[in-house]
């Protein structure tokens, strides 16, 4: 729309000042972004949490140490578990991008037993480390990592409640606009959380293990 | 029945929990009870569940949910300021031998909810109200991106309100200040449900707060009319979106910080404990890294307000519109760099001080340049004095005194003088009415009209402007007098009777300032009953200058029948300059959100939910979150959600409008 603040006289007829063609919003149009700025704002929740973990990670209050309690091995099987289902989601998309609708269902219950996987493994982690006595109570350290890596936790716990809400909904309307969408938030939700998960696994396991 | 079947359904809560034996608080339960079985019983009466729900409760229109939340607002304006009212006339009276009329325990629950509820339940839920009921019309779109999360974002905010509400007759409220500091906050020194009430009812009404920003941003970023360029988008509609930015960048912090006290409350971490490796100080920066950007969620809508009211009452574009922006993007930027200065006397050396202290000084620069702005606005304009005229100057007037005891206070050196003083609470104090309210008042005002159709009655209007203008300074001078003198904040009684006179004065103060909001309330009865009196048919009271005057008042559900295109900053002054007609004919079909129900039971449901977590009714925590998640599915289920306007009725509609502007033509 070019500015037309100098309008010779009698030439106002030319200008529009309403849109009388007809057209159509696409339903969903600000999806995408709405999503993403949800997304930045829990972003936002885990950075707090980082930054708790940064004050703390060094708070034993004459408890364990990270070093006496991470057992490396057992982080990278659930990192890996993390980083496949992530490629699965990939494959999911591009499945759905297809219109392969069994593929896409296939994929996305590939992604959430990986997913239940990572959770299972966390789950074991976490009663372990309950059981020697390093429950989330016991110093403040301990109680930033059970905070971080359990608030992720909870968002693949949602992710996956969310992932088989869709799977129902895909196989009882295919892939339509509607669902297609969903799917690509659900895309940005998952990969998010693989993200964090990096974080995670950085500058929780490896570097406090180092400290 | 067994103890343990009592414990087990009902928790902590017992009959020792209803305070039944205070006198105040048990009248003013009786009062609510009766007002609250006369409203429902006249609803009932005259049937209007019905009505309330299918056109108000269940509304995704923007326009009716920023109606719903002003609503909320002035409620929640009544208990906040009764709260005041309370705290004024105790330490009025409470010299020497007078012990006062409230207890300990009771006052510091008084200043504790006054705070909260003036911040989270007035302040927020006007700038937000304002905000969805103007932006959608100003930027020429039908509705905000997701309908549907508005509402919601509205009930969650409104449930908020609910818990604060029933701390007041079932236990208690937090004791602890308004930001619930610890290791105050925390279970060894406030080991009942106080902080409890307050967590949950901050947590649900900060969901409410934190969708409605997302869903502002994605509205005006994705839904401007055709032509609408970043800079030419209404200052107000700037003001919004940095406000919203800032909500998004800012709650997150506030829900975390939050989070990590309950779980020290109910899980026994030790993030803000004094033992086990906590650290109360971190408590104190992560909720002033939300608390300080949040009091510029509070002023900037309200600077955007401003901006409207002085560049239409003068009748002249807004001086400096670009420089105006980017002062509302510094001060958004700034928000983040100085909230250290809330407690310089933590001791974190004169290097940080200074840092913060230098940061927040700033931040006067882009403010003085916008009270510039609306001064050169004024130069030479046909100024108007009407209402939202009024409140503007008296709050440049205002504003600025308290933007000046605000460097004051940045100053590290006279700020350890200072922290914690009655000076601190005249400074925030003046730029919170002054700036907040004295705005929300400018806009119930200028926007009155496009909401309903007639102006508010400027009779009343004048009478509220004068009681709270006066009322304000009679209120907090002596606080500043006081604060300079070394009295500290949240003292309920005192031993120097030679200080008593300036909380008299005070005193005189808030009962001006209630006369002001009685003033406010029956100003609204009065234009209800005169309002044919008061009607404008044209939708364009005040000449204005930006797109929701170009409809009509009020506007129909659709907002426009045809989107505009936008060719100027002032978009509505140059439609109105160069004689644009509003098409008549050829109207279509015009595509809308259904209402739904879903927002009012997920908000019901996360009432329940933080009472029994409150209460410790476990089962009932379970049962409500597992019903929250299976209403949230079953909503995602429902993909018939939008309905056509046909346009034989748009066309109806827009025939009877150009009837009443040919009508009000040939009277005028």
């Amino acid at each position: 729309m070019t500015s037309a603040t100098n309008v010779p006289p009698g030439a106002q007829d030319a200008v529009s000042f309403y849109d009388t063609d007809p057209h159509e919003h696409p339903p969903g149009q600000s999806t995408m972004l709405g999503f993403w700025l949800y997304l930045m704002s829990d972003c936002l929740i885990f950075a707090m949490l980082f930054a708790a973990w940064g004050v703390y990670g060094g708070s034993y209050a004459g408890g364990p140490r990270p070093s006496e309690l991470f057992e490396l091995p057992l982080v990278a099987v659930n990192t890996a578990m993390l980083l496949f289902s992530s490629i699965t989601y990939g494959f999911a998309m591009l499945a759905a991008d297809e219109k392969k609708q069994g593929a896409t269902l296939g994929w996305l219950a590939i992604t959430g037993v990986f997913g239940l996987c990572f959770l299972g493994i966390e789950l074991y982690e976490f009663s372990n480390l309950i059981a020697e006595g390093a429950g989330p109570w016991r110093s403040a350290f301990l109680s930033s990592f059970f905070t971080l890596v359990g608030t992720h936790g909870l968002h693949v716990t949602f992710g996956i409640i969310w992932l088989v809400t869709l799977m129902v909904q895909v196989s009882r309307k295919g892939l339509i606009d509607a669902n297609m969408r969903r799917l690509q938030c659900l895309s940005l939700f998952w990969h998010f959380l693989d993200v964090i998960w990096i974080g995670v696994f950085t500058f929780v396991y490896l570097l406090g293990v180092l400290r | 029945m067994s103890d343990t079947l009592l414990k087990t359904i009902f928790g902590r809560l017992t009959l020792e929990s209803f305070p039944i034996h205070e006198p105040i608080i048990l009248g003013t339960f009786i009062a609510v009870m009766l007002g609250g079985i006369t409203l429902v019983g006249a609803i009932t009466y005259f049937k209007l569940w019905k009505w309330l729900w299918t056109e108000w409760f269940t509304s995704v229109d923007h326009k009716k949910v920023g109606i719903m939340y002003m609503i909320l607002g002035t409620v929640m304006l009544l208990r906040g300021f009764s709260d005041a009212i309370m705290m004024r006339a105790q330490q009025a009276m409470a010299f020497g031998a007078n012990e006062g009329y409230l207890n300990a325990h009771h006052y510091d629950q008084v200043f504790t909810a006054h705070g909260v509820i003036m911040i989270f339940f007035v302040a927020m839920p006007f700038v937000t109200g304002i905000m969805n009921y103007v932006v959608p019309l100003q930027i020429g779109a039908r509705d905000v991106s997701f309908p549907f999360l508005n509402n919601f974002s509205f009930w969650m905010t409104a449930a908020g309100a609910v818990i604060v509400m029933a701390s007041l007759f079932v236990g208690e409220f937090a004791r602890t200040g308004w930001l619930a500091m610890a290791p105050l906050s925390g279970l060894d020194y406030s080991p009942d449900v106080g902080v409890d009430y307050y967590v949950w009812a901050l947590q649900i009404a900060g969901v409410g707060t934190l969708l409605s920003g997302v869903n502002l941003i994605a509205t005006i970023v994705k839904m401007r009319a055709p032509g609408m360029t970043m800079f030419k988008m209404p200052i107000f509609t700037w003001s919004a979106l940095v406000t919203n930015v800032l909500i998004v960048a800012a709650f997150p912090v506030l829900t975390a910080v939050l989070a990590m006290l309950s779980l020290d409350r109910y899980v026994g971490t030790h993030f803000f404990t004094n033992t086990g490796g906590g650290n109360p100080m971190m408590y104190v920066n992560m909720i002033w890294i939300w608390g300080h950007p949040e009091v510029y969620i509070l002023i900037l809508p309200l600077f955007g307000v401003f901006s409207e009211v002085t560049s239409t009452f003068s009748g002249k574009r807004l001086f400096g519109y670009t420089s105006m922006v980017y002062a509302l993007l510094v001060i958004c930027i700034l928000a983040y760099l100085v909230w250290l200065h809330h407690f310089f006397t933590m001791g974190s050396g004169a290097s940080v001080n200074s840092f913060f202290g230098i940061t927040t000084m700033i931040i006067s620069i882009p403010t003085g340049a916008k009270i510039f702005n609306w001064l050169f606005t004024m130069y030479k304009g046909r100024i108007r004095f009407e209402l939202p005229m009024m409140w503007t100057v008296a709050f440049m007037l205002t504003f600025v005194i308290g933007g000046m005891t605000g460097v004051l206070l940045a100053v590290p050196p006279a700020d350890f003088q200072l922290h914690n003083s009655l000076f601190l609470v005249a400074h925030f104090h003046n730029v919170i009415i002054g700036g907040v309210m004295f705005g929300a008042f400018a806009a119930i005002n200028y926007w009155f009209p496009k909401a309903f159709g007639f102006k508010l009655d400027p009779w009343w209007g004048k009478v509220s402007f004068w009681s709270w203008v006066v009322g304000f300074w009679v209120a907090f001078t002596p606080l500043y007098v006081l604060g300079l003198m070394g009295v500290t904040r949240r003292l309920r009684h005192f031993d120097d009777p030679s200080l008593q006179i300036w909380f008299i004065i005070a005193a005189v103060g808030v009962v001006m300032i209630a006369v002001g909001i009685a003033a406010f309330l029956i100003q609204i009865f009065v234009s209800f009953r005169d309002r044919e009196r008061l009607r404008d048919w044209t939708g364009d009271p005040w000449d204005g200058r930006s797109l929701e005057w170009a409809t009509s008042s009020p506007p129909p559900a659709y907002n426009f029948a045809f989107t505009p295109v936008i060719h100027d900053l002032d978009a509505y002054y140059d439609m109105k300059t160069r004689n644009a007609g509003r098409p008549l004919t050829g109207f279509r079909d015009i595509h809308m959100p259904k209402n739904t129900g879903t927002g009012v039971i997920l908000a019901g449901l996360s009432v329940a939910f933080g009472l029994s977590m409150i209460w410790y009714m476990w089962w009932l925590s379970a049962l409500s979150f597992a019903g929250i998640l299976a209403v949230s599915i079953f909503h995602t289920f429902n993909y018939d959600r939008d309905f056509h306007i046909h346009a034989d009725e748009v066309a109806r509609t827009e025939e009877e409008r150009t009837r009443i502007l040919a009508n009000a033509a040939a009277g005028a």
